[in-house]
Order: C-alpha cells, then structure tokens, then sequence
C-alpha cells in the first residue's frame, strides 16, 4: 500500500523583499496544510501578503524566504529553483501573466507539458488535447497561433492560465486573484475550468482572492483569513459569508497598534 | 510672424549626395557623422593594406545565368548606386567589371537564387558590385551568402521593374576576425514590390547601408533585419529611405540581440519624405533584445518630413532586456533558464526570419541562433 500524499505543508514561512530601507518582512510566520482533493481560499485585504505568498511558494526571487518549510508530498521546495518546484508538480497561476512575444500559445504549451513531463506529448493526440482545453475554455482554435498574452484581454489572460491548469495538470494549483478583472460570464468559465480540475479528487487548490464572489462558483473547504502576513483566522466556507457582510476591517483593527 | 519661402530645391539633412571620387570621400576620421558609430580601430585596418584579394562568386542552379558584366556607366550600373561612403567608393573603383544578374520580364522562380560570396584572405581588401535587375512582371528570390574571412566591401545595386516582386537576403554570417561594409540600394519602379532582408551574424565588424528610392509613383519597400551581435562584435545598419515620388509605401522592421561584454549595435534608420512625395506611407522599428551585461545597443530613427500630405509616418525603437518577469513565468511552466532564453531569443526572431520564405535557410538561420545562444550562456 502506498502512503496517502501528505498535501503541500506550509510551516512557519517568514518572507522578506529587499527594500531601500533594508529587508522588509512581508510574511510573519504562515502555517497551512492543503491536502490532495481540497479547496482552500485565502482571503484577505490588499497589501496583506497574499500574493507575496503566491510568489514564494513558486520561487520568485524577489522573495527571499528567511525560515520556515515548504514540503510538497514530502518534499522541500524552498531550497528548489522556480522550474523545479514546478516540476514537483507546483503551478502558479498568475495575477498578471507576462508577454511572451512571438512565441505562439501553442508552442509554448508544448514546450511547458515536455519540460513538465520531461518529455514531447505524441503531437497528434495532445494538438486535438489542446483545442479541447481551449474549447473549454471558450477560446476558439485560432487562440493557439497568438502570441502568449500579447494583446489579451484580461479574461483572455485568466482564461489562458486555466488552458494551462487543464493541460499540465499539476497536483497543487496555486490561483493567485484569478477572478480579477473578469466579468461575469468569464469568471463563470474560469470557475468551471477550476472546478474540473479539483474534480479529479486528489488535486489540491489554493485561491487566493479578495473578494467573495468567486466563492459562489468555487466552494472552498476552508476559508483563511490573512493579515499583515499571516493567518489571522480559519474557517468553514460560513467564514466567507460572513466576510461578505463585515469585511475585514475587524481583524485590520487587530493588528494595527 | 514671417513665413520664409518654400524650399524648391532642398538637400537632405541627412543625406549628402554621394560620389564616385575617392578625393570626395576622405579617409574617416570618426567625427564623421557617418562614421562616428563605428569603432576607428575596426574601420582603420582596413584602409592600411588594399592590396586586392580575390572573392569568390558562386551562383548555384540554374533557374538564373549571369549576363554581361557592366562598367561604370554601362547599363543600369551607376544609375541607382552613388557611393555614400569611402567603402562604397573604393568597391565601387575596384570592381571594373560587375557581375549582373538579370530576371527577366514575367520569370517567376518558386526557387531562390543562391549566390555564394566567399572571401578567404588572410591579407588585403576583397572588393565587389554586384547588380540584380528584375524586369517588369518578374518574381524572385535572391540569396545572398556571404562567409569566410578577411575584409569585404561590397556594393549591391538592385533595379526592380514595374510590377516586379523581388526579395534579396543578405546572409552576413563571417568568421572571427571578418569585415564587411558596403552599399546596397535599390530603386522600386511603380506597382513593384521590393524586399530586402539583411541578416548579420558573424565576423568582427559588419557595417551595411542599406538604400532605397523610388522611380515612379507607388511603389512598395520592406526592409527586414535580424542581427545576433556577440562580444566585441560590431553591428551597424544604416537604412535610407528616400521618397522622391508620391503614393509610394516603406517599411522597416530591424531586430537584434545583443550578448556578451562589447556587443555593440548601431542602427540608424533615415526616411526622407520630399516635398513632392505626397501620399506615401512609411514606419520604422528597431527593437533590440539584451541578453547580458556590458552591451551597447544605439538606436537612431530619423523621419525628414518635407510635406504633410501623407497617408502616415511613423517610428519606434526599443532596447529592452531579456527581463526577470518573463523568465519568471517560463520557469514557473518547467523550463530552466537556458530553455527560456531560448523561446524567447526564437520568439523575438521567429516573424521576422519566416518573411525569408526559404524554409531550409530559415530553419539554417533559427539553428545558428540557437548555437549563438547555446555559446553565450555556456
């Protein structure tokens, strides 16, 4: 019998950015367990360390992580570079992905799923894969000609992120503010992309978002609340009703002296 | 508020008249505005020894055959290309006899022409001028494969017939230690399209001006570049656009990237829009990729507009690096840096080495960047 993955296990993580003024401590001490088959929100106001988090759970390097662990099924991931973790099976989809110019959807799909896998998908069957997840996604064939998010719009952007969750199927998404910016229609296909994927049942989902709405399309088994860089309450999915109705000013309250 | 009289004879800013005189052309001094890109210690070497050292001109197939070689003032030689510069000059007097390439009227050729220019002197000055006349009706590809070692001066001088549809690829692609300079420019007969495509990737020093104007009203110029400019390397591409008659349309779109200490590029993209030029529509870019430390990218548009009745003019230039978000997002998908670089550097290429049309040279071309990446980031 093989051992039940042990989830992607957030142990005390402190982070810090270089500032003018020195390091800046952004993340103060982040405990959080994400088990396979899963959905956790992590909720909070701007500038409290969300997307910090994102960023340094996939290794960007203007994060420096000064203590604490992060273990994927196990496996420590802060001393990995950015394309190993991926590898690990990490995804990050981003607020604001990047422009790639000149590098169709397609190739860069291809060549993502090979560095993933360590090797080529038979081009046959992963062309039709690809215009599969695309339709999914409602995104016509000739999306995949584009050059990666030059000229998208921002659902195109968000949508394209959700392409790639579907096709590299990692074990742990990280969804950073992927309901931003989106109106409603796209945030209905984006949720139902993110909801095939937490389908599958032993994937684990990490959304993080500022605001409630997206919870009415995607239910979370636990809601976190995050404060100046940590975690300032935890709860049931009735914690996400209640932020809706008294937002976060009473643990904004808590922290500030 | 006075108004001053109307320019009825107006000299480019930009451009002086050329000459075929040495005398008018004197040795640069690199204060020259002309010159003072280019590195003196790279153009001086080339003026000391001029003995001649001899180029190797090969035309392969058959789909093309050589016609009489014209004088200065034989034929079309001389009606289009008037030296700018000493190099221009120089290859101009040493080459008596030019090789001349004529298309014929309505020849249409799925195939390119392949011209192989080799140099392989180990001292001396190899000089050439080459003339292309597609006539009316014609349709071509004109591969130019320069390589080898030494000094090269070459002139190309290209007439496009009415409703011609010429494309010239000048393939810059030189061992260590090699300098190319010269003067290619071409004239764009009504209803004609031209396309020059200068790719420059080796030797030590590659310095080309690149010209067009225009023999009737509506004519069509797109000149392509890419560059791939490595330590030490000097890169220079000096476009002049010349619109001398009306409803005529340019286009520029020049790319490079630039790796390792001392890669330097230059590209200076000059479009004249003369008074009687109306309706004429021209854009230019420069963008350039820095992939390393200690590299230096100069990038120069200038538009002389000498009237307002245009359908559009326009320019952008562009140096940016290979930047942390980008690789950010690559290596979040899988790839390790190198890999990463690597679509990038092919992406920033790829639309414009597609517009060769060749798909063995293009494909040639994306492998030899990638081996110019692959020896950078070794």
């Amino acid at each position: 019998m093989t051992d039940q993955p042990s989830g992607l296990e957030i142990t005390d993580l402190h982070v810090s950015v270089e500032t003018e003024q020195g390091p800046k401590a952004i993340l103060k001490g982040v405990d959080l367990v994400l088990k396979p088959g899963q959905i956790h929100a992590i909720m909070g106001p701007n500038g409290s360390g969300k997307s910090t988090l994102a960023y340094s759970l996939a290794g960007h390097p203007k994060y420096k992580i000064t203590s604490g662990s992060v273990r994927l099924d196990g496996l420590e991931l802060t001393d990995l570079s950015v394309e190993r973790r991926a590898q690990a099976g990490l995804f990050l989809a981003m607020q604001y992905p990047v422009e790639v110019p000149g590098v169709s959807v397609s190739n860069f799909l291809r060549t993502a799923r090979t560095a993933l896998s360590g090797q080529a998908p038979p081009l046959r069957g992963w062309v039709k894969q690809v215009d599969q997840a695309l339709g999914r996604m409602q995104l016509d064939g000739e999306f995949s000609g584009r050059s990666v998010n030059e000229g998208f719009s921002g659902g195109e952007k968000k949508r394209h992120e959700i392409v790639q969750l579907d096709l590299l199927n990692p074990k742990y998404a990280i969804l950073d503010e992927t309901d931003s910016g989106l109106d409603i229609d796209a945030l209905r296909v984006v949720s139902e992309g993110v909801n095939r994927y937490a389908a599958q049942g032993d994937r684990g989902v990490l959304l993080i978002t500022h605001y409630t709405r997206i919870l009415r399309h995607i239910k979370p088994d636990f809601v976190h609340v995050f404060v100046d860089g940590r975690i300032a309450q935890e709860g049931g999915p009735d914690l996400a009703e209640e932020l809706e109705k008294s937002g976060y000013e009473k643990y904004l309250r808590a922290v500030t002296p | 508020m006075t108004v001053g009289p109307v320019e009825t004879h107006t000299v480019s800013h930009l451009h002086p008249p050329g000459s075929f005189a040495l005398d008018d052309h004197p040795e640069p001094s690199g204060r020259e505005e002309i010159w003072r890109f280019t590195p003196l210690r790279l153009i001086q070497p080339i003026f000391q020894d001029q003995s001649p050292a001899p180029v190797e001109l090969t035309l392969a197939g058959d789909q093309a055959g050589w016609a009489e070689p014209l004088a200065l003032g034989q034929g079309v030689r001389g009606q289009i290309l008037t030296p700018v510069d000493r190099v221009a000059a120089l290859a101009s007097a040493r080459v008596a006899q030019a090789s001349h390439l004529v298309l014929p009227a309505g020849l249409k050729l799925d195939q390119p022409i392949r011209l192989d220019l080799t140099v392989a002197a180990s001292s001396g000055l190899a000089a050439n001028h080459l003339v292309i006349e597609a006539e009316a009706g014609s349709r071509a590809t004109v591969l130019l494969r320069h390589g080898g070692r030494g000094v090269y001066l070459g002139n190309v001088e290209i007439r496009v017939g009415p409703q011609a549809e010429l494309t010239v690829v000048s393939i810059q692609d030189w061992d260590p230690g090699a300098s190319h300079l010269g003067q290619h420019e071409a004239q764009v007969a009504p209803g004609a399209s031209y396309r020059h495509i200068a790719v420059s990737l080796g030797g030590d020093l590659i310095r080309l001006q690149n010209n067009v104007s225009y023999s009737g009203a509506g004519g069509s110029a797109e000149l392509y570049g890419v560059y791939f400019c490595d330590a030490g390397q000097h890169i220079e591409h000096r476009l002049f656009v010349d619109h001398n008659h009306p409803k005529g349309k340019s286009l520029a779109d020049y790319r490079g990237a630039l790796q390792g200490r001392g890669a330097r590029s230059v590209w200076v993209g000059d479009v004249l829009i003369r008074a009687r030029a109306q309706g004429i529509e021209t854009y230019e870019s420069n963008k350039n990729l820095v992939l390393s430390e200690g590299c230096r990218a100069d990038s120069v548009p200038n538009l002389e507009i000498e009237t307002g009745d245009i359908v559009g003019a326009g320019h952008s230039a562009s140096t940016g690096r290979f930047d942390d978000e980008q690789l950010f997002y690559l290596r979040s998908r899988g790839l390790d840096p190198k890999e990463a670089r690597r679509l990038v550097v092919r992406g920033f290429f790829a639309q414009l080495i597609a517009r060769v049309g060749v798909p063995d040279v293009e494909q040639a071309l994306m492998a030899k960047i990638d081996r110019e990446l692959a020896a950078g980031s070794a």
